[in-house]
């Protein structure tokens, strides 16, 4: 009666054909996109420009923050309408090194920061004592948003705040970032926030092998997180997250602390979305708080109930979907966006309720005349482990 | 926070003998409820309710609607405190003071009255996910389930009659087997008292007898509470010598075997409003 077990954790995680898409996209990622874009000469057909190359890394700083939004969203089934701040915040983190990494070399030439010697600030601020160092940079990149996340979530979930009241106060939380970091004298560069950086680890930072660095980084952190939420869901951690979004009640007096369960995966999300940022401001060459408005933690909201909620290459096939089109139609009908968005997220969410992922995996079942969620009452006992 | 503390000044026990963390029965009771009232707005929905359960009793409690025999059951398993009163679970764990998690884990199983399953896992996996095992997150995160382990899930499912759908999802069982199903997750907590909210509600009335032969054999191995509407289910069940209990208004009414209840004038009085 027993299904096949997965004998090993390399199994537990994809099968085949999962692993064939994992390799494939390794392979672009690792082999064809740099050759593309260093080796070839510019004229050839498959030369692939910077730009297109800082256009996919950011894509993939975008995927991890939908996965990062898929484990708590469409896993343990609490929808934050604020992620957009710990992305911001780890993005900040590594910008405050970035500026660092300026020197002399500002507009002013002065030891701090341009916007600082506008606002004629003598010192710098004692928060960003350190900053120098990188690796102090990458502990801040983890640390913020984290501890944020678990002081923001213990109360939160302690004080058992769910649902739509919950999504509510991640949105206030992320709006009043946004206008504290607006604030010149929050030390952040308000509007302008943070750019023209100009190295990183003393290397020059605008040129095709960086870009092409930041790029395959961002893809082996993108493959990293993607295997390391793949292994959580399998786990039975996952399924008590499904438990928990499913039947909260009876995961309580189950014996379990859902406080001590959300908690976990909610600080988790929000670290993953600080990595994210800071792989992305290098990319882009810009942070500012715009990055903390409303609209956009209510993007990356779209972006996995899109791809599909409650599976991981979905939400990744999402980010990559919405902002691929966004990149294509806000320089073709820059007007209209907005207008192809909000379109999108009503045909998603009328049609497609398991998102895009979801309706090609029910194509490719029926296809193959069988379909894969609803076998009849009394068949057979069916002894596939769950995709 | 997660581990289960007796109170130190209640421990009874004559030479430290207590287990801490364990249910102690040696003395009485595994269920004690003293005075317990419960008032939301000024409705007293338990007033001065006082109950004892017996170690390995099967203990049927009836009443009308509004008597207050979810609200005593929310009073167990942690979700509502009372206003006043003492709980007891043995002779050293104040339910009073513990949360929901804390009480499940001294060894009390609930069943709701609407079956609460979870639906997108397997029949398998619902046992799984509900067995007595080290339940924090980290535990979570690297269980693995050995042998002996999927035996118990293997027996429970013969025990409930779900073997056959064992690698379905539990949304697609019928209703009577997700009461079953949600049984044979608090049988896999190893419960030491079970809190059954109208289990046989929308049975059919062969699943209905069927429940009462189950229930029948956990009497013993473990102490159960059944709240029912019932009554031939009930009488089933309490036999001739079983101890019911009828709730009126939030207390006791009248208590004794179903003759003796269904034949004191008070309790004629209550259900037919005469």
């Amino acid at each position: 009666m027993a299904p096949p077990i997965p004998t090993s954790l390399f199994s537990r995680l994809y099968g085949p054909r999962g692993w064939m898409v994992v390799g494939a996209f390794a392979l672009l990622a690792f082999v064809v996109f740099p050759v593309c874009n260093l080796v070839l000469p510019k004229d050839s057909l498959f030369y692939i420009s910077d730009y297109r190359v800082a256009l996919i890394g950011k894509i993939m700083c975008y995927a991890m923050v939908a996965l990062a939004m898929d484990l708590i969203w469409g896993y343990t089934g609490i929808l934050s309408l604020g992620h957009g701040v710990f992305f911001a915040l780890g993005g900040y983190a590594m910008g405050m090194y970035l500026m660092r990494q300026i020197g002399l070399d500002g507009v002013y030439h002065m030891p701090l920061p341009d916007f600082m010697v506008f606002l004629d600030w003598k010192t710098l601020p004692w928060y960003w004592s350190f900053t120098e160092h990188f690796w102090y940079a990458m502990l801040l990149v983890v640390l913020v948003p984290g501890l944020l996340a678990f002081v923001f979530g213990f109360f939160a979930f302690r004080s058992r705040i769910k649902g739509v009241y919950f999504s509510i106060i991640t949105q206030a939380m992320t709006f009043a970032f946004m206008l504290l970091f607006f604030r010149n004298d929050t030390g952040f560069g308000g509007n302008n926030g943070f750019t023209d950086f100009k190295r990183i680890l003393d290397i020059p930072i605008a040129t095709s092998g960086m870009r092409m660095t930041l790029f395959m980084l961002s893809a082996a952190t993108l493959i990293g997180m993607l295997l390391m939420a793949r292994w959580i869901v399998t786990s039975k951690l996952g399924r008590v997250l499904t438990a928990i979004r499913d039947a909260e009640s009876r995961v309580m007096f189950s014996g379990y602390n859902p406080v001590h369960y959300k908690l976990f995966i909610w600080t988790l999300s929000a670290v993953m979305c600080g990595i994210a940022g800071a792989l992305y401001v290098p990319q882009v060459g810009i942070i500012n708080p715009s990055e903390m408005s409303p609209a956009n933690s209510i993007e990356i909201a779209i972006w996995v109930a899109l791809g599909g909620r409650g599976s991981l290459v979905g939400a990744i096939l999402g980010a990559g979907i919405v902002n691929g089109a966004k990149s294509w139609l806000t320089v073709a009908f820059p007007e209209y966006w907005l207008f192809f968005l909000g379109a999108l997220f009503i045909v998603v969410t009328l049609f497609l309720p398991n998102g895009v992922l979801g309706a090609l995996q029910d194509l490719w079942s029926r296809k193959g005349g069988k379909r894969s969620d609803a076998p009849p009452a009394g068949a057979p006992t069916n002894t596939k482990v769950p995709s | 926070m997660s581990d289960l503390k007796a109170p130190a000044g209640d421990a009874a026990g004559i030479d430290g003998r207590v287990v801490t963390g364990e249910v102690d029965t040696i003395h009485g009771p595994i269920l004690y409820l003293d005075d317990i009232t419960v008032s939301f707005d000024g409705f007293k929905a338990l007033n001065k309710l006082t109950l004892t359960i017996e170690r390995g009793e099967l203990r049927c409690i009836i009443g009308p609607n509004g008597a207050g025999k979810t609200t005593m059951m929310d009073v167990i398993t942690g979700k509502t405190r009372p206003d006043l009163g003492t709980a007891f679970f043995g002779q050293t764990i104040d339910l009073t003071k513990l949360s929901e998690p804390e009480i499940a884990k001294a060894g009390i199983g609930r069943k709701f009255q609407k079956p609460t399953v979870y639906e997108n896992h397997t029949v398998f996996e619902n046992l799984e996910l509900a067995m007595k095992t080290d339940k924090s997150v980290f535990a979570s995160l690297k269980a693995k389930l050995n042998g002996s382990q999927h035996d118990l899930i293997g027996k429970t499912l013969d025990e409930i009659a779900l073997t056959q759908r064992a690698w379905e999802p539990a949304g697609l069982l019928s209703h009577g087997q997700k009461q079953w199903l949600e049984i044979g997750m608090l049988l896999m907590q190893e419960p030491r008292l079970l809190l059954l909210d109208e289990p046989v509600a929308g049975m059919t009335d062969e699943e209905t007898m069927k429940s009462a032969d189950l229930f029948l054999t956990l009497a013993g191995k473990y102490s159960v509470v059944v709240v029912e509407h019932d009554m031939d289910f009930v009488a089933k069940l309490s036999g001739a010598a079983g101890t019911v209990t009828v709730l009126h208004e939030g207390s006791v009414l009248a208590e004794g075997p179903m003759a003796q209840v269904q034949g004191d004038d008070r309790v004629i009085e209550v259900y037919l409003g005469r």
